[in-house]
């Protein structure tokens, strides 16, 4: 043996984990914390002290979402740069059509249009590697799942100042009407899936995940282009509150995980039938596929829980109680209840495979009819019948 | 388990009994999750149905068969229901059993380090790295104790013979997950029990509390249907109209409510509903006063949606708003009788009064008034193509025997087609859309020419008037001059104008077609006698429309301009509209003075802390069981006869073995290397 003990050490680290992040991690922390200190000087009059904290904790939560996954700090990156650069070429709404950076490219419509053209390309991309076996195509499928979901974010960001280009006293954060929501679950889904994609090592799911994403890009279409519904309204006044702010992400991180763990599901039963084959294609073995469903199972959970809490405390202010068990909110509950008994099921009975799998496509199927369904068949406070 | 254990495990349930087999029950799994999926499933009725709504609505909806099946099974309330309420409490009761007789043993478990742990159960498990090392034990033990800190464990070392094992264990908090989350179920579930309206269910069932069906006031409310102040949970709405007060709130109980007194007094003095430019409304807010006996100062605050106001553990909300008791300055024209002059009439929003209409007498229930109505505009694109138009009132005529029909009246001409109508919606049951006659406005944009022309054609004497100019000038049209004709063909035309006005054009051509064939009138003159008959009724028409217009002089309808032509057109669809309207009158809307109220709900929730209390332990008993994840790691250390010592390194996790294996192998590794760097510094040492 000849090597030294120096370079033994390298083996192992012995920094902290504060240690162990690199100039960039800082670089990228301070740049912007730099840039939410300005914000919420510049923003301030529209801002109350809720909202103020609101502003630092998503900060708090982005370092920490970097931090621990890498490429969160390009993407975030790249999203505020262009979105800035979109903020500076827009000057009012009529921009929008003079200059060419937003006419095709940064403006809400297009950003959002560009997102709903990527994501469907790239479940074909990433289903294309899966049938040709090409490691290389299904890096091209990550790359468009990443610009996909950086065009949708833009597009959010950017309709955000577009809303107060309108007229600031209509300015409010995108997430507040079927159409925006559909936008933010392409995004949570596309980028929870690019985590789960690097954690596992695996791009053979990217094409299923893709189906759901596909499928919720269809009905933002229909929605646009039948409905009009791209366009901003004033909010009712029963949204305007900053809850809404933490509500409607925290439930939409809950949904694409939820989405994503019905995909895999779907993956999981396709691959049973002809196991070899499928393994063969570079897919995950059985065991890793369950582990997905589960920890996505559990993060949606645990997300869906905070958000149905958040609905409750908001619903405390807003209707007089915290619970009135309003379709949605009971909805919410059968939700929840029922990702509760398959999380009982995998640890106390020990169930696996087939069945939980079956179980994870059902459970989104009641989601979902919690997520439209209700909005669409049942009345209740949600749908604001009464103010 | 092997045999012997299980039949322990049996004797001792047998000698538990039944008290300890329930228990056995009540805390299984199967049952908690049969349990998770029935709520689940029972939730759903209350969502595809909808909830407390008035029972009348229930009845007309199913029929009176399937209310009184759906009463009692408590479906207009499913989330009281009793059988609800028992399968929540049996989940519950299922998390509390499981609760206590699990957090016993997981509390202990996250203070033991498993440090008898023999090196042949390690062997067993398959998460193992073994090494043999130059090192001294003492030296492995420090380097093995070092990577476990490192790796999050703590530890625990003890010599077994010669042998020593450090015993290590990390995220131990996550059995406290465990003991959070279920816990935060029970405690959400008592805060919630204290909140809700069990205890008001009971009083009324035990017949301690009578529930009120009658619209009467407040001051004519038994004391059995009344609640005095506590400090026990409610909620509650009351309208307060403008500038009035209320010391009170109504609780919906049924298919009524009970009256709660408030300690204090809320006097509202304006509610308003501020708009967008865009003409949405942006806020809901009233201003109110609060006084109670212990405020030297009232409270002066504007409550709006989502600020409401909190006064001594009451919240008060901004709910909903409605009419306040505008006042309305009408206008009566009456369509049936003999005296069809119209008159004025005042009256007031949600009151009702007799109205007369010649001699028979109706109650005349006003219901609502908008100030504003904001519709579509017919060539609408987007959402925004949208128009104001105007005020409108609805109202209730019921006849003496009773019947009811409903109406609604917009205030200003509606354009429709280019045209301008007034509109009258009515409709036999709330369950029916409102079906819309058109009234021609004239072009002073009201409706008196038409109601004129409507009246006219009623009144024998004038239609007779009417009917004998329009005969006559059709004879002399025809080159006809026998006088003695003209009653018989003003006749003809009377009935027609009846049938027309009971049916519609197109029966009248009808009846003149089956009267020819009655008079067996050859084919030859039917087309002459048709154009003949038809002429005679537009000439009446047209006389009794000229009068209606006040004789100015047009001699044809040809004479008139386009829109004068339109408005005739319009009138006379109107008129066989009419009988389908079937009203006694038709009330004009000439002026308003709006008076609104505002809806608030008025709430005590002091379980309100206990379930938030509930939500903190929920949250992070969630985020401690999914992400801490608990786990043991054991190192065995046996010194070698020629010096050295064996090292086994094992761990586990039962939760989560893929993910562990990555951890354990992370951490061996690091053990491994630090081995190898010690070994080759110790040897570079001796030499
Ligand atoms: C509304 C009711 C309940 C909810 C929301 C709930 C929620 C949960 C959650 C989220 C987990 C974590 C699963 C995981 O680690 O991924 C869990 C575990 C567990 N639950 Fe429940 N639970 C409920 C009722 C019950 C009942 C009634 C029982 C008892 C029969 C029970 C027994 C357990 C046990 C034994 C575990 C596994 C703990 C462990 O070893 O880590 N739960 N529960």
């Amino acid at each position: 043996m000849s090597t030294t003990p120096e370079s033994l050490t390298e083996h192992f680290d012995e920094r902290g984990f504060f240690q162990r992040l690199s100039w960039f991690d800082w670089l990228w922390a301070g740049t912007f914390l730099l840039g939410t200190l300005y914000a919420s000087y510049y923003f301030a009059p529209w801002m109350d002290r809720y909202e103020q904290g609101i502003l630092y904790i998503s900060y708090l939560t982005l370092v920490w979402v970097g931090w621990l996954w890498k490429p969160a700090r390009m993407f975030s990156v790249v999203v505020a740069a262009l979105t800035l650069f979109a903020i500076w070429q827009y000057p009012d709404l009529a921009a929008a059509e003079r200059n060419f950076f937003l006419n095709y490219l940064l403006s809400s419509q297009s950003a959002i249009m560009w997102m709903c053209a990527l994501f469907p390309a790239a479940m074909v991309v990433y289903f294309a590697g899966l049938a040709a076996r090409s490691e290389y195509t299904q890096k091209v499928g990550s790359a468009l799942t990443w610009t996909a979901s950086a065009a949708g974010f833009i597009g959010l960001l950017v309709r955000w100042w577009e809303s107060y280009l309108i007229s600031p006293e209509i300015g409010r954060i995108p997430v507040t009407n079927l159409y925006e929501v559909f936008v933010l679950f392409a995004i949570t889904t596309g980028l929870i899936y690019l985590y789960y994609e690097q954690r596992y090592r695996t791009r053979a799911l990217g094409g299923f995940v893709g189906l759901i994403i596909t499928a919720s890009v269809v009905f933002l279409l229909w929605y646009h282009f039948d409905r009009q519904a791209h366009e901003i309204d004033p909010l009712i006044p029963a949204l305007q509150s900053w809850w809404m702010k933490i509500h409607v992400p925290t439930n939409f991180v809950g949904y694409g995980a939820f989405a994503i763990a019905a995909m895999v599901g779907l993956a999981y039963l396709v691959q049973s039938r002809n196991p070899e084959r499928w393994r063969q294609r570079g897919f995950p073995s059985a065991e890793a596929m369950d582990d997905i469903m589960y920890r996505t199972i559990a993060l949606g959970f645990a997300f869906f829980t905070i958000a149905t809490i958040l609905g409750a405390l908001w619903a405390a202010e807003a209707w007089g109680g915290y619970w009135s068990w309003d379709p949605k909110e009971t909805w919410a509950l059968i939700v929840w209840l029922n990702y509760a008994a398959w999380l009982h099921l995998r640890f106390t009975k020990g169930w696996r495979g087939a069945p939980m799998a079956w179980w994870a496509i059902v459970g989104l199927l009641v989601t979902t009819f919690a997520f439209l369904g209700v909005n669409i068949f049942l009345s209740g406070l949600h749908s604001y019948g009464e103010l | 388990m092997n045999t012997t254990a299980q039949d322990q495990s049996v004797a001792r349930r047998r000698s538990k009994g039944t008290a300890a087999v329930l228990v056995q029950f009540l805390g299984s799994m199967n049952l908690a999750i049969t349990l998770l999926v029935v709520v689940c499933i029972a939730s759903v009725i209350g969502t595809v149905l909808q909830q407390n709504q008035p029972y009348p609505d229930y009845l007309l909806k199913f029929g009176p068969y399937w209310f009184q099946v759906f009463e009692q099974l408590g479906l207009y309330d499913v989330y009281s229901a009793g059988w609800y309420l028992f399968i929540l409490a049996f989940l519950v009761v299922s998390t509390s059993v499981c609760l206590t007789r699990n957090s016993p043993g997981m509390l202990r478990e996250m203070n033991k380090f498993r440090e008898h742990q023999q090196e042949r159960s390690l062997r067993a498990f398959s998460n193992r790295r073994e090494w043999t090392s130059a090192l001294q034990m003492a030296e492995v033990e420090q380097l093995a104790a070092r990577t476990f800190q490192r790796h999050g464990y703590r530890y625990r070392g003890k010599n077994h013979g010669e042998a020593r094992l450090l015993a290590g264990m990390a995220g131990r908090s996550n059995r406290l997950g465990y003991i959070f989350t279920h816990l935060s179920i029970v405690v959400i579930c008592v805060g919630g029990l204290i909140d809700g309206n069990l205890l008001l269910k009971f009083r009324e069932w035990t017949g301690d509390l009578v529930v009120e069906t009658r619209n009467i006031p407040v001051s004519q409310i038994d004391t059995s249907s009344r609640l005095p102040v506590t400090r026990a949970a409610f909620r509650g709405n009351v309208n307060i109209p403008e500038g009035r007060s209320a010391g009170v709130v109504f609780l919906n109980l049924k298919d009524g409510y009970v009256v709660q007194d408030l300690p204090f007094r809320l006097h509202v003095e304006e509610f308003r509903v501020e708009h967008y430019d865009t003409g949405e409304p942006s806020s809901f807010e009233s201003d109110v006063v609060l006084t109670a006996p212990e405020l030297d100062e009232p409270i002066h605050q504007t409550i709006r949606v989502n600020h409401p106001l909190i006064y001594d553990g009451y919240a008060i909300y901004q709910a909903s708003f409605g009419d306040g008791g505008s006042q309305l300055a009408l206008t009566a024209w009456p369509l049936t009788g003999e005296d069809r002059r119209p008159f004025e009439l005042d009256g007031e929003v949600l009151q009702s009064q007799p109205l007369e209409i010649n001699g028979r007498e109706y109650q005349l229930e006003l219901e609502d008034f908008q100030p504003m109505n904001v519709r579509p505009i017919p060539e609408a694109v987007t959402r925004r193509d949208v128009r104001n138009v105007g005020p409108s009132f609805t109202y209730r005529l019921r006849s003496p025997t009773g019947e009811a029909r409903e109406y609604e009246n917009y205030m200003l001409p509606v354009e429709v087609e280019g045209r301008q109508f007034f509109l009258s919606g009515v409709r036999g049951s709330p369950a029916d859309d409102f079906r819309y006659l058109h009234l021609p406005a004239d072009e002073r944009g009201r409706p008196d020419t038409f109601m004129r022309f409507y009246t006219l054609l009623s009144n024998p004497d004038e239609l007779r008037a009417a009917s004998e100019r329009g005969a006559q000038q059709t004879m002399s049209d025809f080159g006809l001059e026998d006088s003695q004709l003209v009653p018989q063909v003003a006749q003809t035309a009377r009935e027609l104008v009846r049938r027309l006005m009971e049916e519609d054009f197109p029966s009248v051509m009808a009846y003149l077609e089956a009267s020819m064939d009655e008079r067996q009138v050859p084919s030859e003159r039917r087309e002459v006698l048709m154009t003949f008959s038809r002429l005679t009724l537009e000439r009446t028409l047209w006389e009794a429309y000229q009068e209606a217009r006040d004789g100015t002089d047009v001699r044809t309808v040809s004479d008139l301009d386009e829109q004068g032509q339109q408005f005739f057109r319009d009138a006379l669809a109107a008129l066989s509209a009419m009988d389908q309207y079937a009203a006694p009158v038709f009330l004009q809307l000439r002026d308003f003075q709006h008076r609104q109220s505002t809806g608030l709900m008025i709430a005590r929730a002091p379980g309100q802390n206990i379930v938030y209390l509930g939500f903190a332990l929920l949250t992070i008993g969630i985020f401690l069981m999914f992400y801490v994840s608990h786990r043991r790691a054991w190192c065995w250390m046996r010194p070698l006869a020629g010096g050295g010592c064996q090292v086994l390194v094992a761990g586990a996790n039962t939760r989560d073995p893929i993910g562990f294996q990555r951890r354990f192998q992370a951490m061996t590794d690091e053990l491994d290397a630090r081995l190898k760097a010690a070994e080759e510094s110790a040897r570079r040492k001796q030499d």
